[in-house]
């Protein structure tokens, strides 16, 4: 077989590889006072990365290199594409952050870049072992941005549990991994879903799979493998909780979707009585939680829960009934959506703390009164993600219970009941957030003047912005990147 | 019965695998010393190692040793981190390094 290599095909990680190195040593021979170009450097590589990415959707067809380990394909595509623009937004979300701060900067934005360079692997990976070190590339980094304010110990504290999450997830994955190679005798996705019909151990197999999943259900946060969420993600810098809430979680949802879908497709056996019970724990838990919270960071850790708990349904529901390809598509369209509004969110909550430096939620009484923009576009985003039509959040809702639909087992029934009732449930935190900013006083503590929000952070609140509005108007945007992603 | 009598098959390894794993699992869990629970973390993907260099024999294939150099290479990435994370808590925070110390943050 030919090993060769396909230029074309891995031009994107080219780009991102090689902007890491040159933000590393750039940083080295900049004045302290320039210290920012960096972030600038940081920003033109993301945005090169993807005139490839776009030149290979114009292409078309299906790239695959290393023996079919690494596949580029419109749906390792769709997911890159989506990858570089959310590590955009988060860059424009760090650089005032990062800037204001007495820590250095180089190292921020090379750990940031690193960890994208892990996403856009992942998304071509279709071998367990690219799977697993596209993973470590992902989570290494993210663990040293966790800790980036390393003398807070709240940032510490973050830090730690997160590591020793991490690397406890990523063992036990591991694990599950070793006994799939046994079992299949194969790495690749493609040979093991030819093997994994015939084997005669069963049950070990259920063992195998059962292991990889809980090493991605911690990545993805699903409960009951969720509690180092809320703290990691109060105590981390906040533009690394948004990166980590939406890029680091995708990436887990992801790897769980090429193996799911390539890997152990034709035997649901194995891994969908677990992921149905991730799903419904993660909703119910998730959403319950989050309404007793008072610090903004915290409520929207027990969302992402939440939401993660929503976007884990169409899993437990592929195999059952016709939701194959609709569940594959609404797992992407729910990403995709779910990373402009948590972004959007995120970016409001941190342009917020430049002022208050506090993420209570009765911190937002009266905003509406002094920076109502501000509060307006807050209310769109926290909306859209309890669902509301006509903002993107109800789309990823809808194709999500299309595909319960599609599927139209009990199980698949009972699923979607109970995402319909955890999602009533959601509307009363996020609107409490709403009621705060717009029918509350101000509170002595916060001074009512308007409030100044850097360039970087109005064009990212912006961006997250008209996507939440355009998708939800026209949803037929994303429905057609889902539909490609699929398969045409 | 001596010992050279004895003839290793590979549930032998595979076993003595999963009882280090678990070992290390547990250990992760119940000891409160954070380097402890570190080197709980390299008996677990040690385990792992030894999992895929038995299946790499029987199954006659060497993609399994393969492996087991990019389990290695990162487990090497994650300690540097790992102790990086630790040194920066210490430097703060003279004393034990009890995990249970760490709870500024409650959920």
């Amino acid at each position: 077989m030919n090993p060769g290599w396909d230029f074309h095909a891995i031009a994107p990680e080219i780009i991102i590889s090689a902007t890491i190195i040159v933000v590393l040593i750039a940083d080295f021979f900049f004045q302290y006072r320039r210290r920012f170009q960096t972030s600038q450097l940081a920003t033109i590589g993301v945005l090169a990365a993807m005139v490839p990415v776009v030149t290979l959707a114009v292409n078309g067809g299906t790239r695959q290199m290393f023996g079919g380990a690494f596949v580029v394909d419109p749906y390792s595509l769709a997911l890159t594409g989506f990858f570089l623009a959310a590590a955009y937004v988060t860059l424009l979300l760090s650089v005032d952050y990062i800037g204001d701060g007495d820590y250095y900067q180089g190292e921020f934005y090379v750990l940031l870049l690193t960890s994208l360079l892990g996403m856009m692997v992942m998304t071509s990976a279709r071998d367990l072992i690219t799977i697993f070190v596209a993973l470590e590339t992902i989570s290494i980094p993210t663990f040293v941005l966790a800790g980036w304010r390393k003398h807070d110990p709240k940032s510490n504290e973050a830090a730690i549990k997160y590591y020793l999450i991490g690397v406890l997830s990523s063992a036990i994955m591991l694990y599950g991994m070793s006994l799939v190679f046994g079992l299949t005798g194969s790495t690749l996705l493609r040979d093991i879903a030819l093997a994994a019909p015939r084997t005669p151990h069963t049950s070990l197999l259920i063992v195998a799979v059962f292991l990889t999943l809980v090493g991605f259900a911690f990545k993805v946060s699903a409960v009951p493998f969720h509690f180092w969420v809320p703290d990691t993600y109060e105590g981390a810098p906040t533009p690394v909780t948004a990166f980590l809430s939406v890029s680091s979680k995708a990436g887990g949802f992801v790897a769980m979707l090429s193996i799911v879908f390539f890997g152990f497709f034709a035997v649901p056996d194995t891994w969908q009585p677990a992921l149905w019970v991730l799903a419904a724990a993660s909703m119910v838990l998730g959403n319950l939680a989050a309404l007793r919270q008072t610090n903004i960071v915290r409520m929207l850790a027990y969302s992402s829960i939440a939401q993660g708990g929503f976007i884990l349904v169409p899993f437990a529901v592929a195999a059952d009934g016709h939701a194959a390809r609709s569940s594959f598509e609404a797992v992407v369209i729910y990403l995709l959506i779910y990373g402009a509004m948590n972004l959007g969110a995120f970016a409001v909550v941190i342009a917020f703390a430049r002022r208050t430096r506090s993420a209570e939620i009765s911190t937002y009484g009266g905003l509406g009164s002094y920076a109502p923009s501000f509060a307006v576009l807050m209310t769109v985003f926290l909306l859209s993600l309890a669902g509301l039509p006509p903002l993107a959040g109800w789309f990823a809702k809808f194709v999500m219970f299309r595909s319960v639909l599609d599927a139209g087992t009990p199980g698949a029934t009972v699923l979607g009941v109970i995402a319909a009732v955890m999602s009533v449930v959601a509307f009363f935190y996020y609107l409490r957030v709403v009621r705060e900013m717009w029918f509350h006083p101000v509170p002595d503590s916060v001074n009512p003047e308007p409030v100044q929000i850097p360039l970087a952070l109005n064009a990212a609140i912006g961006i997250c912005a008209a996507i939440v509005l355009i998708v939800g108007i026209y949803p037929q945007v994303f429905a057609r990147i889902g539909e490609l992603a699929a398969g045409g | 019965m001596t010992l050279a009598s004895v003839h290793l098959t590979d549930s032998y390894f595979l076993t003595f695998a999963a009882m280090l794993f678990s070992i290390g699992a547990v250990g992760l869990l119940i000891r409160r010393n954070v380097l402890v629970m570190f080197m709980c973390v390299e008996l677990m993907l040690n385990a792992v190692n030894l999992t895929f260099v038995t299946f790499a024999k029987t199954l006659d294939d060497i993609r399994g040793q393969a492996i087991v150099f990019f389990v290695l290479v990162v487990a090497a990435a994650e300690v540097a981190v790992g102790l990086a994370i630790i040194v920066a808590i210490f430097r703060r925070r003279r004393g034990g390094a009890t995990a249970d110390d760490i709870d500024l943050l409650r959920g």
